[in-house]
């Protein structure tokens, strides 16, 4: 997670570094005498220079996934098990061609079982929303409920994911509650906590002005927490949403039955070692997307 | 019919303030004593950190004292209210909301259970219009200039009706010139409503020109009242006339006096 946040950060700097290399150019080229100016070819059009900050915006991240694919081709070399990326694009393109079939509940397209682990994550993540945004705003309005929830939280927050699972299949006895109980558990702390630390942060100038006014609670919540919480609780969602599609994986190599994670676990079983680098790929592209665009909701939501 | 003006509309007797903090005790304020006259205008000048915002949040109810009584129109000041507005300094609008819906929320809270949406809606932008920001009611507050934002600050306040008008330092983060143009339509705004007012100030010129009297707070800790200071000058007044003034020229080097001579600051 938080290397994508990382890289994302690099990047952008990269970006903003892109975009500012051509005005010293620029100053300059308006700065050089007249006889300069006097040959106008010599100076780079405005549209050059736009096309031209494109290239140097767009040429590192493709370098950057060119130097995978070569590593990854040295390493196939190296290791005859290990499919190259020649024979995982062969793969993938035939798999990708018929995704949504359906021969029996164990042998489905790749787009079902997609679909099968999204739905778990969209059910675990959005009762985790449903029960962790409240919660923390009432942690974040309380000092007592926020003394009062700091051992459950501290003690409960780090445990691995998975741990959970056993208690999920114990109580719902059967395996697909059991994941949603999983993604649920782990996504929840993010939310909570984010909006528990964006109500703990409301400025004390905001409050004075709910008092001063006299605001009934709901009109404080309405008016003043809900629009400050908003962005930090979106914070929390791209965290949840991030930890959930991690840990959907794992869940259900455990938990079988139809989802991305059962079939690597299956692909590993038939040793198609094709599908399980395509299937990493798949996890990954997914996850980058769904970052997206709450990264985007995110932003529309921000009152700066 | 003649209205009795009450001699101590808002009156502070022997208040104390001790903030209790993790570095342990601060004794802010000691034996507090003044009153405030009905429709007076009245500045609290004092140097950075002697307590004057204390004083002002101790009348409208934010703080309570640790010891002594606060009044207010005869009844014992309890906690924050809308008769008592205050005007933040650092205007403290809401950046989600528009400026007219940032009037609107006062305006709601105080009328909303006896008016019409139509009449608040009214009342929100006669407000506005008071302190000429028609043009920009359905702006945000990061899209107006820091002068703008304070007049929506007194626009708010204004529109709740309130008997005492409380102003924190209401003008310090403006420039010179913004400055004087919105103390002159305080002015004239504070002389067409009749409300009473408590600004806190480090700004001499500002406290003599708006002022009735001027409460002069030593240093603290343990400040208290040093003095205070009528200001006997005829209303409506006029900046550029007063500056020829002798007798506002006189107030105002007591003013200076009293802040760098008898209780001058150390340097920090
Ligand atoms: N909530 C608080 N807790 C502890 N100390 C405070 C608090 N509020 C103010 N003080 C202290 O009281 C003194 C007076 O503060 P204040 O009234 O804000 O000063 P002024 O407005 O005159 O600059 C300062 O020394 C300040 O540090
Ligand atoms: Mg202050």
């Amino acid at each position: 997670m938080s290397a994508i946040g990382i890289s994302k950060e690099s990047i952008k700097t990269i970006m903003q570094n892109e975009q500012t290399t051509p005005t010293p150019t620029a100053v300059k080229a308006a700065a050089q005498p007249a006889a300069a100016r006097m040959a106008p070819s010599k100076r780079p059009s405005a549209r050059s220079l736009k096309l031209r900050s494109f290239f140097e915006w767009l040429l590192p991240p493709v370098f950057g996934v060119l130097a995978m694919i070569a590593v990854w081709t040295l390493i196939s070399y190296q290791s005859p098990n290990l499919p190259g990326p020649v024979s995982t694009w062969h793969s993938a393109v035939e798999l990708f061609s018929d995704p949504f079939y359906n021969n029996s509940p164990n042998d489905q397209g790749i787009g079902w079982n997609i679909l099968a682990s999204l739905e778990r994550v969209g059910l675990g993540f959005g009762l985790a929303a449903l029960v962790g945004i409240p919660l923390g705003f009432i942690i974040g309005r309380f000092q007592f409920m926020s003394r009062m929830a700091a051992p459950i939280i501290g003690i409960l927050r780090p445990v691995s994911p998975l741990a959970w699972l056993p208690i999920g299949l114990l109580v719902f006895k059967a395996a697909n509650p059991a994941a949603i109980w999983v993604i649920f558990i782990s996504a929840i702390w993010p939310m909570i906590i984010n909006t528990a630390v964006g109500v703990s942060k409301v400025p004390q100038d905001y409050m004075n002005v709910a008092k001063v006014l006299n605001l009934s609670e709901w009109k404080i919540v309405t008016k003043i927490l809900f629009p400050f919480v908003l962005p930090y609780m979106m914070t929390g969602v791209r965290l949840s949403i991030g930890v959930a599609w991690l840990v959907i994986v794992a869940a259900e190599m455990l938990t079988g039955g139809v989802g991305i994670g059962f079939w690597v676990w299956d692909e590993w079983n038939n040793l198609n070692v094709e599908h399980i680098i395509i299937a990493i790929f798949v996890v990954g592209i997914v996850g980058l997307l769904l970052e997206l665009a709450l990264t985007s909701l995110a932003r529309r939501f921000s009152y700066e | 019919m003649e209205k009795i003006v009450q001699e101590k509309y808002v009156q502070l007797e022997n208040v104390n303030m001790t903030f209790f903090t993790k570095k342990g005790t601060f004794e802010a304020l000691k034996n507090v004593n003044f009153s405030i006259r009905e429709g007076e205008f009245i500045s609290i000048i004092g140097h950075s950190g002697c307590g004057k915002s204390t004083v002002l949040n101790l009348i409208a109810g934010l703080l309570q004292p640790t010891d002594g009584n606060l009044f207010c129109a005869g009844r014992e000041i309890a906690g924050p209210g809308p008769e008592r507005a205050v005007v933040f300094q650092n205007h403290s609008l809401l950046p989600w909301l528009t400026c007219s819906e940032n009037v609107y929320l006062a305006v709601e809270r105080v009328f909303g259970a006896t008016e019409t949406k139509v009449q608040l809606k009214k009342r929100t932008q006669a407000a506005i219009e008071l302190v000429g920001l028609a043009h920009a009611a359905d702006k945000r507050p990061n899209e107006i200039s820091g002068g703008m934002k304070q007049r929506v600050g007194i626009a708010r306040a204004l529109a709740m009706e309130p008997k005492v008008l409380l102003l924190d330092e209401p003008f310090g983060a403006l420039d010179a010139l913004t400055r004087a143009h919105l103390q002159d339509e305080l002015m004239a705004i504070m002389a067409k409503s009749g409300c009473t007012a408590v600004m806190v100030t480090h700004d001499v010129d500002e406290a003599v020109l708006l002022s009735d009297r001027i409460v002069m707070m030593t240093n603290g800790p343990a400040a208290t009242i040093g003095d205070i200071l009528d200001v006997e000058l005829a209303r409506p007044r006029k900046r550029l006339e007063l500056a020829e003034d002798s007798h506002y020229n006189h107030l105002r080097s007591e003013v200076l006096k009293f802040l760098y001579e008898r209780h001058a600051k150390k340097a920090a």
